[in-house]
């Protein structure tokens, strides 16, 4: 790879495709930028003017319903105009390609684009071929990456747990299949996390995931043991019909986030989970609903994030 | 028509003779080689002199995209890139639309090439219908009509017992057959090598034991049956040790690999780069240099350009639905310079992996240079640097994972039958 295709010439963040490769700095700079807006929702008038007079374009090819509708709200926070476009209903069905229809939404002058695409590597397509002022944020590619997700969730770490060294955190269920394990991954190590473990079955952990810079464990008990942050993967229905899986409830048994199971973690320990949760097949209501969970504040402080990222990229923070 | 090539370095593998000689051509053949014919008037003299005089080159995997893939590349701009290249005798897959499984198809492949007459076309046939793994085409019929071996492309088989009766039915009369191997049911939906590029970038992998589990069934059917297997494109270096292993046993096999995996690994893919969505794929240093030794001692019969224009709309998606391949019939001889220049292999060497090699394993009569022979030659400048510009190409395919390098190594002239169809 030449250079960064997220910078610009001159170092700046131009896109936001991946956290693999940004400097640590970075990734702190969108976390204090997010801690800014979190006062703006939480007061009585909501919006700040930073991004008026822009358009936002969200480009959803696969469906979504959390992300799409958190970077609605974040753009509309920051006073963008929002057009949603539920790509996969219209004109890719009827053949145009994808790089005509950001030509198109180009066209219609565009400043951001926010895309979600079931291909790995479409946003990072997408941001060589626009235009050198409009910017292209990751929604979610494939199983490549997912970076606002992981900037989240590294804000919701940061909020509970102060500071990234000295951690143990364990990502749990199936890491072969998700982009947002992949985000995790890369953003824990840069900052400087100490210990990143991964817990799944063989038959959901990618070939050479331990060249990630993390730790294997095939075990919930043993890798489970004194973390301090849970991170709890979705597991897709289809990796459930068998040719993975036997079974939801065997995944349960063995991978499920029980109390039990989740007493192996330090008694501090807080349980994350990017959402939608299948619960009693990852994760136990119990849990879920517990004391340690920080499942909601984490779709709260996506909106924070979200606004971050998209003031940065406009060069507005 | 009488042409003299005067003053060249003659590299001919297949006498291995590396020395400075002039050579006469006399209509479409080699007259003499070092003393002139009694009598000899050159009409047209080939200053020589600081190039190399080879034969002309044999690609055993080039795809020419007719019949029905034209809007990718046609007979004629496919065959003067090949002529651009140094190549005058090429084998093409049979994976055209429809593939070339019908006697028809190949007698109208063999009679535009001819007409074209800037290179020598030696179609493979199909082992099945439409390629499809379910019924034995007419292979007596498909010789007749020129196919030299029979492949299924890069189509699976889909199961041991159809490879055991293609195999059997090809022995049965004869004819080699060129499989790539690769188990579909443990590469389905693979674009990138199992490795740490493939986890990072989340590309599905197509693991290197889909290919060593085919080698190791292949073999063992090569074995059982007498059958005369031709191993195509290896990426992986247990492939290599398998063959090595297998030749050492005195199995009559023989195997190729592209000149893109001779440089490339998948670190190459870098931000979901698709002109370095090849097939197979791209794999590791380790695999690289694993077929760069197996070409060093033989294990590797030869090197082809796997050529395979694509258009440029197929290309500019994301990585995974890019189609895949590289045009490379133009690249073909630099590409192997530059290996033998790294690894300190002498040309004579190198050049047999384009020249005498391939033409064994076609069965055809080209790659070497003798008097009396049809007088397919390549002359190049060895020193002559030069960077890879894909819009120069003859080739319609622009799509190439070498653009931008600097490549050493330029084809001047290129002779075909005697006559000069590139300079």
């Amino acid at each position: 790879m030449s250079r960064n295709p997220q910078l610009d010439s001159s170092g700046r963040l131009a896109h936001l495709l991946s956290i693999e490769g940004l400097p640590r700095e970075t990734l702190v700079h969108v976390l204090d930028t997010a801690r800014s807006f979190v006062s703006v929702t939480e007061r009585d008038i909501k919006k700040v003017p930073l991004l008026r007079g822009k358009s936002v374009f969200n480009l959803f090819f696969e469906p979504s319903t959390r992300t799409r509708t958190t970077f609605e709200i974040a753009a509309k926070r920051l006073s963008a105009d929002v057009i949603n476009l539920n790509v996969g209903s219209s004109s890719q069905s009827k053949g145009e390609t994808l790089l005509d229809t950001i030509a198109n939404l180009s066209a219609m002058h565009a400043d951001m684009f926010v895309v979600r695409h079931s291909q790995s590597g479409a946003p990072n397509l997408i941001a060589r071929h626009v235009g050198p002022n409009i910017h292209v944020i990751n929604a979610g590619d494939g199983r490549h990456a997912h970076p606002t997700q992981a900037l989240l969730d590294m804000f919701t770490i940061r909020h509970y747990k102060h500071d990234f060294p000295g951690l143990r955190v364990a990502i749990v269920g199936d890491i072969l299949h998700s982009r947002v394990a992949r985000s995790q991954i890369h953003a824990l190590t840069t900052l400087g996390v100490a210990e990143v473990r991964v817990i799944a079955p063989a038959t959901l952990l990618p070939a050479a995931v331990t060249r990630l810079g993390v730790q294997v464990f095939t075990d919930m008990a043993k890798g489970l043991k004194d973390v301090d942050v849970v991170i709890m993967l979705r597991l897709q229905n289809e990796r459930m019909s068998g040719e993975l899986l036997p079974s939801a409830q065997e995944y349960f048994k063995n991978y499920g986030l029980s109390p039990e199971k989740l007493a192996h973690a330090d008694s501090q320990a807080i349980v994350m989970h990017p959402g939608p949760m299948n619960r009693g097949v990852e994760i136990d209501s119990s849990v879920a609903d517990g004391t340690q969970s920080v499942i909601l504040p984490q779709v709260t402080f996506g909106i924070a994030v979200r606004m971050a990222v998209m003031s940065i990229l406009a060069g507005q923070s | 028509m009488k042409t003299h090539i005067a003053g060249g370095r003659l590299v001919d593998p297949a006498s291995g003779r590396d020395e400075r000689a002039d050579i006469f051509i006399d209509g479409s053949e080699i007259a003499a080689i070092g003393k002139a014919p009694a009598k000899f008037r050159a009409e047209r003299t080939i200053d020589a002199q600081g190039l190399v005089v080879c034969p002309g080159l044999v690609d055993v995997a080039a795809r020419l995209r007719e019949p029905g893939l034209e809007y990718r590349a046609t007979l004629e701009s496919e065959a003067a890139a090949a002529a651009a290249g140094g190549v005058t005798s090429l084998a093409c897959p049979p994976d055209t639309d429809p593939p070339l499984d019908e006697p028809g198809l190949v007698e109208m492949l063999k009679y535009r090439a001819r007409n074209l007459n800037l290179v020598q076309v030696y179609p493979i046939g199909a082992l099945t219908h439409a390629l499809q793994g379910s019924k034995l085409t007419e292979m007596a019929e498909l010789a007749e009509a020129g196919c030299v071996a029979f492949s299924q492309g890069d189509a699976p088989l889909p199961d041991p017992q159809m490879l055991l009766r293609c195999m059997q039915y090809a022995v049965t009369l004869g004819y080699s057959v060129w499989l790539r191997p690769q188990e579909i049911s443990l590469s389905r939906g693979g674009v990138a090598h199992d490795g740490e590029v493939a986890t990072r970038l989340g590309l599905q992998a197509v693991p290197a034991v889909a290919e060593t589990i085919a080698v190791s069934t292949i073999l063992l059917l090569a074995r059982q049956t007498g059958a005369r297997v031709h191993l195509c494109r290896l990426s992986g270096a247990e492939s290599v040790d398998m063959v090595r292993e297998a030749k050492a046993s005195g199995l009559p096999v023989s195997c190729d690999i592209s000149a893109n995996h001779l440089h490339l690994t998948d670190i190459d893919i870098g931000d979901f780069d698709s002109e370095y969505n090849l097939v197979p794929p791209l794999r590791s240093s380790r695999d690289r240099d694993a077929l760069r030794a197996g070409l060093a001692d033989g294990t590797i019969d030869a090197i082809c350009s796997d050529h395979t224009p694509v258009d440029d709309d197929a290309k500019q998606l994301p990585f995974a639905e890019a189609a895949a391949g590289a045009t490379g019939l133009e690249l073909l001889l630099p590409l192997t310079l530059k290996w033998a220049d790294e690894a300190g292999i002498a040309l004579v060497q190198a050049l047999s992996c384009l020249t005498s090699a391939p033409a064994r394993l076609l069965g055809i009569p080209a790659g070497s240079i003798v008097a009396g022979a049809r007088a397919d030659l390549c002359v190049y400048d060895p020193s002559q640097s030069w960077l890879v510009d894909a819009t120069r190409f003859r080739s319609q395919g622009h799509n190439t994972p070498f653009a931008g390098y600097e490549l050493r190594g330029r084809v001047l002239y290129t002779l075909l039958g005697g006559h000069i169809v590139y300079e």
